[in-house]
């Protein structure tokens, strides 16, 4: 089982001037040590997505490889999501990195999608410490999104969505507001009442 | 996607709280010591506490955003441990106030700052029980869908607004109007 988190790539005003504070005038993150991750994920392949389409940016390390099926996954969830950098999207898809492991233990892997390219994902990813892989939909832009139907046409970016993928099949999913970042709750039950 | 979002754990004898018990308004904050929007929100908290002092009680539950903040765990745990020695508001406000330097041995100096007993704290950390209550904390606050740190329920509902004291105080009067 796989949870698929998608997005778009704009950041929004409102968040990140009002409802999390003024970016410019709050209290900077501090600096932080690297570390491992605690979780380990298994390694799975953009090839094999759920439609079979082929979105994988050409980043050294970011090039998924390998196949899910030969990881013993049966569940994922992904979410396509907005930009890497934007507040929304990193507290979105912080609080799905601290609950990876509620993830994991039901024998779902997390994805995240958005059409940032490898590089960007892979500083993100750093700098933030996500527990889960990052998928760049960048080449073609937007191919998984529009294959999974939540590609934004007016500003070349995607839909905030998750689905559940079980078996390749879309299983559940849900699309919220592009400024409305969702909590891991809806997926977290989708999940549960599947396995 | 449903309009609203429900606190999936409601308030209970064990929770921390502060303010009157049968106030009007219950606000339940999940937060991270390390998180700085955190500690932005907790003096407008703290200013929400007294602006309400009749009508508002707050709950403050632990959501430590580890991957992010490799201190929050620590700090959350000794304050639950703190919080066994009847200090759980002093440690949490040192906390804050402090929450550019949350080294273990400075952690432990907030405890002793606020006369609690560090080797009890420590042992009571060491016995797990802390460390229970943080991840339980941290469950609750992921069903209720808790979409980040801060994150406000306000008499049982996800608060998406603006936690900026003008907006919040404005919302939290408009319910006491209701």
């Amino acid at each position: 089982m796989r949870v698929l988190i998608t997005g778009n790539a704009r950041s929004e005003p409102f968040r990140s001037s009002e409802a999390k504070g003024s970016a410019s005038t709050g209290p900077s993150e501090p600096s932080y040590t690297h570390r491992e991750n605690s979780v380990k994920q298994p390694k799975l392949s953009l090839e094999r997505s759920a439609h079979g389409v082929r979105g994988g940016g050409g980043g050294p390390r970011i090039r998924p490889v390998g196949d899910p099926r030969s990881e013993g996954e049966a569940l994922g969830v992904q979410g396509t999501y907005p930009a890497d950098w934007s507040p929304v999207c990193s507290d979105e898809l912080s609080v799905f990195s601290a609950a990876s492991r509620m993830f994991h233990d039901r024998n779902a892997q997390l994805l995240g999608v958005s059409v940032d390219g490898p590089w960007c994902h892979e500083a993100f990813k750093e700098q933030r410490n996500i527990a889960f892989p990052l998928l760049a939909d960048s080449n073609p832009k937007g191919g998984v999104a529009k294959a999974y139907g939540v590609y934004r046409e007016d500003d070349d970016t995607s839909e905030r969505a998750l689905f559940v993928i079980e078996n390749g099949k879309v299983v559940w999913s849900d699309v919220s507001p592009v400024g409305v970042n969702p909590g891991a709750d809806g997926a977290l039950r989708a999940v549960e009442a599947l396995s | 996607m449903s309009d609203k979002v429900h606190l999936s754990i409601p308030v209970g004898p064990d929770d921390h709280s502060r303010g009157p018990l049968d106030a009007k308004l219950t606000v339940v904050e999940y937060g991270d010591y390390q998180c700085p929007y955190c500690g932005q929100a907790y003096p407008i908290v703290e200013q929400l506490l007294s602006t309400f002092a009749d009508s508002m009680r707050l709950i403050f539950r632990n959501l430590p955003l580890a991957d992010m903040h490799p201190h929050a765990e620590a700090a959350a745990e000794m304050a639950e441990a703190v919080a066994l020695q009847g200090k759980f508001w002093e440690i949490h406000d040192a906390l804050y106030e402090n929450q550019r330097d949350l080294s273990d041995a400075s952690i432990r100096r907030y405890v002793e700052g606020v006369g609690a007993d560090v080797e009890a704290a420590t042992k009571a950390i060491a016995d797990g029980g802390p460390r229970q209550r943080v991840e339980a904390d941290f469950e609750g606050a992921i069903r209720s869908g808790a979409n980040g740190t801060p994150t406000f329920f306000v008499n049982g509902v996800r608060y998406d607004g603006s936690w900026m004291y003008e907006p919040f105080s404005e919302y939290l009067s408009e319910l006491l109007d209701d």
